[in-house]
């Protein structure tokens, strides 16, 4: 029964980057929390992992904001290339 | 009853289309000059095939199905054997230690984790060094996850990849990143 509720500690962690994004199930959630109480070095991952989920998601913000566009000059390298790519058939 | 023809308007498909489709790559790969290349492949590629453009969608969309083939072909070409080389192992692969953390990757506190936790431009440099410096495909999938926050089912349909293979990735990747971090930025 509790073999069940076993993890590696690889298996643990993924449990954890998962949960990352709110996608580990409550199965999974039990398990790690079991996992927990043997073993404090995913413990202190967890922590970690839920710091770097905070500083990404600041970047994320950020980028998301971002509009790339390209330059003139690469829009009309483009066109002319395509003009002479047209005319090759 | 007759067919109709569409006719695609090529010659202003860079004014109407680059910057769209430039944005669509830059947000899936981590590299400006590869997304402009995808782009470039993509308007040569919707030229060849103008034939076949039946109307049904738009011109933009129909670019943009062409732009998606051209990110699955680039994302198996660097899935291939090559690429899983470069990950760095942190859990026992085998014996009686299996999935436990290698002694050289296990975490380590970051006592100064509080002070060092200031929104600045120097963070988000580091953390941008430190996703650059993932395999290539680790970063794609992190990044379409994270930083543009994919569903996890469109970033599977979209690299053609099974849910538990891109957990694997993620977990991969935020396992490199979070060492990458405790070495350049918290315990440097």
């Amino acid at each position: 029964m509790l073999k069940r509720f076993k993890l590696s500690c690889d298996q643990a962690t993924t449990i954890c980057d998962k949960n990352q994004y709110g996608e580990a199930s409550i199965k999974e959630l039990i398990t790690l929390k079991i996992h927990f109480i043997r073993c404090k070095i995913c413990a202190i991952y967890t922590k970690q992992n839920t710091l770097l989920s905070v500083f990404y998601k600041g970047c994320s913000k950020d980028c998301k904001e971002v509009q790339h566009r390209l330059s003139l000059k690469e829009k009309e390298a483009l066109k002319t290339m395509l003009t002479q790519h047209e005319k090759q058939g | 009853m007759s067919i109709q023809k569409h006719t695609l308007n090529t010659n202003k498909w860079i004014d109407n289309y680059a910057d769209y489709l430039y944005n669509y790559s830059i947000s899936r790969i981590n590299n400006s000059d590869l997304a402009k290349d995808l782009v470039q492949e993509t308007f040569f590629a919707g030229l060849k095939s103008a034939n076949n453009f039946q109307g049904k969608a738009t011109e933009r969309t129909w670019l943009v199905s062409i732009l998606k083939r051209k990110i699955i072909d680039h994302y198996r070409k660097i899935n291939s054997t090559k690429g899983q080389a470069e990950v760095r192992m942190n859990f026992y692969e085998a014996g009686e230690s299996e999935g436990s953390w290698l002694e050289e990757r296990v975490p380590q506190s970051w006592d100064n984790a509080s002070e060092k936790k200031i929104e600045n431009a120097e963070l988000k440099s580091q953390l941008e060094v430190c996703m650059d410096r993932l395999p290539e495909k680790y970063a794609m999938v992190f990044k379409m996850k994270t930083i543009q926050e994919f569903e996890t089912a469109e970033i599977c349909k979209e690299l053609d990849i099974t849910s538990s293979n891109l957990w694997v990735m993620i977990h991969r990747a935020r396992v490199q990143l979070r060492k990458c971090m405790e070495d350049n930025w918290f315990n440097n």
